[in-house]
């Protein structure tokens, strides 16, 4: 592939340039490394400070109850609605971004929605890394029938309809916030299980692993000290990229009403409710569908932009922007002799 | 015959898992105390009699091996059970649901396979191309959405405005394929489009994957240095040998196509198993959620039947053994 040695010999430029200036060169973490070339990837970035102003907008949701002096979960049937009982649009009394069927600010409950969405996002992609990783490994390294049973099990797990699973508990349990962080959780370790399995299988049979097993190391030393920081680039990307998963799973169950009830507020149920106003109020649907989708999208780039940064030889999916830089190190390598870097 | 043999074994291990979420399923009865069950069915003001009598009517005051026995022999004549408040039983409602969820399923699987296979070779045989750039775009698009806000936005954006429009080919609610093509198709289009939508775009950037990586290896350049036309190269060679690991992936990814149902269902009130699941969550009617997971078991071991045989097809070097 082109694209590494591109990557390599523009590093080497980089450096020759710093050693001619006289500055020390200093050895870099894979880390590092890592951390530069993502600052490097604008639509990471960008998706990376979606993201913050996420989190900070769900953490700050009081905040913006004070300021709007409109709770959540408070009605206001005079103001919010209109004589014929429908949302009013946006901007309307007070209501920046209008409000829901029964007369409550859709700001502020998209604010608290976000406060849910994201906490099951992240829990449950907790859950299932850890999770994950455990198995993984456990089936990777011992091999033999543990690796039989936990590589079927995973299977089965990944082809199992999860709304299906989610509508039997939901009918036992009864729907709550518990029953759908289990669920979630339940389904989200199996895809990062896979991967790490197939890595540990490689990884175990390197010349390191042996030295450590002859120096007295018992399997669970090897597999968490000297196999598992290995894996931790995969998982790394893995996770971000099951974080939307997560938050469309907790979206759709609960808009199946078999997540978070009302009157808590939560995306899924939010665009439940908006059903019923198709015709009189494009707003209750659009904003918060807007915000589900920002989120995802957010975590997705993310993934992909981490992805791309531990591992430059992989294609970006914005495809434009690599050429585009591809064009810029072109051209500082055209001047390094007996180096072509072919656009492919 | 290797394929009989094939057969036989792939039914025979189908038929332990589908035991074995059928026995999970059961499970479920004994997750809660009858009483509960009994009282929501006897009313609020009934006597504790008339709770007994429920419960005995049920047959829920015999030992849990009893009731698996019965369970068990009622599921291998073809009985799913009684719904607990019209005393329908499941398997006529499931007979009576299944033509909207089947042709929900049957319509986004063609249309999820032939956008996403199709979509993804033409972006990997024109990388970086506009057409390309925008496919990737698309994909990530629909990588974030979920299906019922796709559903929504339709509804919101392309069924109400051509409703308004005096357009009313495209229709929600449900209409079979026995009322003529036209109208199936009218009423079907969005619900397959919102189905499909996000396998679809999951499935392009995996055929894309897949082809590019292909593309480069050596036998595509002995192909082309024999001579062969693009053409050729492309779908005799390079494509059949791309599809295989997509193809491993679909016996994966089809279970989820009935989760999808679901929520495409209750979205556009297509009627069907998934709507009438999740309507049967409101009214806590177990026996209709068992018939539908017993049914999600026996669906998901068949497709993969399917999906395994279209493998061997498609791959020389896997034998149906």
């Amino acid at each position: 592939m082109s694209l590494s040695g591109v990557e390599f010999v523009g590093q080497q430029a980089v450096a020759a340039e710093a050693a001619e200036d006289g500055t020390r060169i200093e050895g870099r973490s894979q880390w590092q490394l890592t951390w530069r070339r993502l600052l490097q990837d604008k639509v990471a970035v960008a998706a990376l400070i979606v993201i913050v102003v996420m989190v900070a907008l769900a953490i700050g949701a009081p905040l913006f109850v004070a300021i709007t002096h409109h709770p959540a979960n408070t009605a206001y049937p005079n103001t919010g609605e209109t004589v014929a009982g429908n949302p009013v649009p946006p901007g309307t009394a007070g209501f920046w971004l209008g409000t829901d069927g029964t007369g409550r600010d859709l700001f502020i409950r998209i604010l608290y929605g976000a406060r849910i969405s994201l906490f099951v996002g992240f829990v449950t992609t907790a859950i299932g890394a850890g999770a994950g990783v455990a198995v993984g490994l456990i089936a990777g390294y011992f091999g033999g029938i543990i690796d039989a049973v936990l590589a079927r099990f995973t299977d089965a797990v990944l082809a199992f309809p999860y709304v299906v699973l989610a509508l039997a508990l939901a009918i036992v349990l009864g729907p709550s916030l518990p029953v759908i962080i289990a669920v979630i959780a339940f389904f989200s370790w199996a895809a990062i299980a896979r991967v790490v399995r197939g890595q540990t299988l490689a990884i175990k049979e390197k010349e390191y692993i042996e030295a450590a097993r002859s120096l007295g190391a018992g399997p669970f030393r090897i597999m968490f000290i000297d196999i598992l920081p290995n894996l931790l680039a995969p998982v790394l990307v893995l996770a971000t990229l099951y974080i939307p998963t997560a938050v469309v799973f907790e979206a759709t169950l609960s808009y199946l009403g078999l997540g978070i009830q009302p009157p808590t507020a939560s995306w899924g149920n939010i665009l439940a409710d908006a059903e019923n106003f198709y015709q009189v109020a494009w707003w209750y649907i659009v904003f918060p569908a807007a915000a589900l989708l920002i989120t995802t999208l957010a975590f997705n780039l993310l993934g992909d932009g981490i992805r791309d940064a531990m591992d430059p030889r992989t294609e970006r999916v914005l495809a434009g922007v690599r050429r585009r830089k591809n064009r810029k190190k072109t051209a500082l390598i055209d001047n390094v002799p007996g180096v072509t870097a072919g656009e492919n | 015959m290797a394929i009989v043999g094939f057969l036989i074994r792939r039914i025979l291990t189908g038929i332990v898992v589908v035991w074995l979420v059928a026995s999970g399923a059961f499970l479920l009865f004994f997750a809660r105390p009858v009483a509960t069950v009994a009282r929501q069915l006897a009313g609020r003001a009934a006597t504790p009699q008339v709770i007994n009598e429920v419960i005995r009517n049920l047959g829920l005051n015999q030992p849990i091996a009893v009731q698996y026995w019965h369970f068990i022999d009622n599921l291998l004549h073809g009985n799913l059970g009684f719904s607990y408040y019209t005393g329908e039983s499941v398997d006529t409602m499931v007979r009576q649901d299944l033509p909207p969820t089947a042709s929900l399923l049957v319509g986004a699987l063609i249309l999820w396979l032939v956008v996403g296979l199709g979509v993804g070779i033409i972006s990997a045989t024109r990388a970086r191309s506009a057409f390309d750039r925008v496919s990737n775009v698309g994909v990530l698009i629909g990588l974030s959405m979920p299906t019922f806000v796709i559903g929504e936005l339709l509804i919101l954006y392309i069924f109400l405005p051509l409703q308004e429009h005096g357009f009313h080919w495209i229709n929600t609610g449900y209409a079979g394929p026995s009322q003529g093509l036209s109208p199936w198709v009218g009423h079907m289009l969005l619900p397959w489009i919102t189905l499909a939508a996000v396998q679809a775009a999951v499935y392009t950037r995996l055929s894309r994957g897949q082809l590019l990586d292909t593309l480069g290896e050596d036998f595509i350049r002995t192909a082309r240095a024999k001579g062969l036309s693009e053409r050729r190269v492309l779908f005799r060679h390079a494509v059949r040998a791309a599809l295989t690991p997509v193809v491993s992936q679909l016996g994966v990814d089809i279970g989820q196509l009935l989760g999808g149902a679901v929520v495409v269902e209750t979205v556009f009130g297509l009627g069907g198993l998934g709507q009438v699941s999740v309507q049967a969550i409101e009214t806590d009617n177990l026996p209709v959620i068992i018939g539908f997971v017993v049914f999600a078991a026996v669906f998901v071991v068949l497709a993969n039947i399917v999906v395994d045989m279209v493998y061997a097809l498609l791959d020389p070097r896997v034998r149906i053994s």
